[in-house]
């Protein structure tokens, strides 16, 4: 509290009702800084969150008023009235985020399993769902076992710490995502890093690492920023080769890379060959949260008992693993959805390449068009917004410096008109920026680099 | 000085720098506030330093600042070789 008012504290004791109380608190503090802070600590924090700020890297929410999809209804600037636009930056690769059979399994679940669990799982927080989810997990990923993790950041959080240490060593590629960064911070083994998919590299690192006890490869399937896959058949030759072991996160992958959908490991021809898969529930299969581990069944096990992620936090909640449930059942099913998504990918590709963008090359639904230039790709994000497209740009320290971009992402839900609206937004907006026609050469003179 | 910056330099190009990369390295080129090495892949130099002049820098000494230039690095890497020496 501020100086000065802890002996009004007793004030409060006169007051008859919690709404008398509030009011009488109210009154004592300007309405801005009614909660408790020494503001030696509240300047700070607010001369931080300025230089953000003032440095371009300022996030803000866009508030969305309707259920993810192709098509959203967007409140923006805060307060305006929300107006409908193209979504081409979900990772809802499959269109199932509300999927009317995920919406009413997930009802179903709600009905019969309860809304919380209220514990972790070794306590009273496993219900036979979630048992049944992870074996459908296993089952659709070609592994031995599954656990189910409240996310994927948790699960690569968690997971090194619990099966590595001091004698062993982990080479991760260096555009694996920030939660692997971290997982690999909170573990005591060695670290290393391999140039971005560079497996000489990578060997170099696995012959200067032969003495360690344990070697792991750590990857993401498709890495995110630039929707590039790894090379995952060479990786796990190479894993043979100086007896390590494969650590794949493929959280852009799973449920539509590879021909039924399995992920980079089935598209690279090495199902059963990756001694540990992390993915998530919150991108293709239904968007909602939760992710797994899932694996060798030592390797689970181990997760089981020693990933503090896994053991003290609540378990995933009823109603989302009834809705995996339906998602896993559905994409076992049928193609249809993956194979409309890699048709929508191939299109926008070409689409964003005859009107002369500059695109990464790759087979994913993640398609960078890249401007290079923070600020230009901030722009360009707001006048598509205009133009009723919603993408956002991505600039350092999400990544590298002068590689600023626009990243879109791909859906099943994406119908062909979607696309060509959301094209010509993007040539309306590209030609406004002088931009068409560019190549990486100019793009880069041009933001003066 | 000369032939530590040189060392230092031809390792960085060597671990940090795509082949198709031209971009010079000078002793004043800024490593990390430049976005050519990160906090995550900055254990392999300071790993190659320690090996190579026999040196332990402890973790509060790794400091992006003391590795974001070939010049800092060198006089790191001078400060806890002088201070072996003065141990020994």
């Amino acid at each position: 509290m501020k100086s000065g008012t802890a002996g009004r504290r007793s004030h409060l004791f006169s007051c008859t009702t919690y709404k008398d109380a509030i009011a009488m608190m109210a009154a004592w503090f300007d309405e801005d800084n009614i909660m408790a802070f020494i503001s030696a600590l509240r300047d700070r924090y607010q001369s931080e969150i300025e230089a953000i700020r003032a440095s371009g890297l300022f996030k803000d929410e866009r508030y969305i008023h309707s259920p993810q999809s192709s098509e959203i209804e967007v409140e923006f600037p805060a307060g305006s009235k929300p107006r409908k636009c193209v979504n081409i930056c979900a990772n809802n690769y499959l269109g199932l985020s509300d999927h009317p059979e995920v919406i009413a399994a997930a009802h179903a679940g709600l009905d019969s399993r309860g809304y919380g669990m209220s514990s972790v799982r070794f306590i009273c927080g496993t219900q036979d769902i979630h048992r049944e989810l992870e074996g459908r997990l296993t089952e659709f990923l070609g592994t031995e076992d599954t656990l189910l993790f409240p996310s994927c950041m948790d699960a690569n959080a968690g997971f090194f710490e619990a099966c590595l240490s001091e004698q062993d060593v982990m080479i991760a590629d260096r555009l694996v995502h920030a939660s692997i960064v971290d997982g690999m911070r909170l573990c005591k083994a060695m670290q290393d890093t391999y140039k971005h998919s560079d497996m000489g590299h990578l060997e170099e690192k696995l012959q200067e690492h032969m003495d360690k006890r344990a070697r792991m490869i750590i990857t993401d399937g498709v890495f995110s920023m630039d929707g590039d896959m790894a090379k995952l058949d060479e990786i796990v030759e190479l894993a043979e080769k100086y007896d390590a072991m494969v650590f794949l996160d493929d959280s852009h992958a799973t449920g539509f890379i590879g021909r039924t959908g399995r992920g980079t490991h089935e598209q690279c021809g090495v199902v059963g060959e990756i001694d540990v898969i992390t993915t998530t529930l919150g991108k293709a299969l239904g968007g909602a949260s939760g992710g797994c581990v899932s694996g060798r069944r030592e390797l689970v096990g181990m997760c089981r008992q020693r990933a503090r992620p896994f053991l003290f936090s609540n378990s995933v909640a009823p109603v989302i693993v009834a809705g995996a449930l339906k998602v896993m059942e559905l994409i076992s099913r049928s193609t249809d959805r993956r194979d409309k998504l890699e048709w929508n990918a191939r299109y926008w590709r070409g689409l964003l390449k005859d009107a002369g963008f500059d695109i990464k090359e790759g087979e994913s639904p993640i398609v960078p068009v890249m401007l290079y230039d923070a600020k230009l790709a901030q722009d360009f994000a707001r006048d598509l917004f205009d133009e009723g497209v919603y993408a956002v740009g991505f600039f350092f320290p999400v990544v590298p410096k002068g590689q600023a971009r626009i990243r879109t992402q791909l859906s099943a839900a994406h119908e062909k008109h979607h696309l060509d609206f959301a094209l010509d937004a993007f040539k309306k907006v590209g030609q406004k920026h002088g931009v068409l026609g560019l190549g990486k050469k100019e793009l880069l003179a041009r933001a003066g680099a | 000085m000369d032939e530590m910056g040189t060392v230092v330099r031809d390792y960085i190009v060597r671990e940090y720098l795509e082949e198709d990369d031209n971009q010079e390295i000078t002793d004043t080129t800024p490593l990390i506030s430049g976005g050519i090495v990160d906090s995550f892949s900055m254990v392999s130099l300071k790993r190659f330093l320690e090996k190579k002049y026999q040196i332990h820098i402890p973790d509060a000494d790794a400091t992006p600042n003391a590795f974001d230039t070939v010049q800092n690095i060198v006089a790191l890497v001078q400060r806890f070789r002088n201070a072996a020496q003065i141990g020994a």
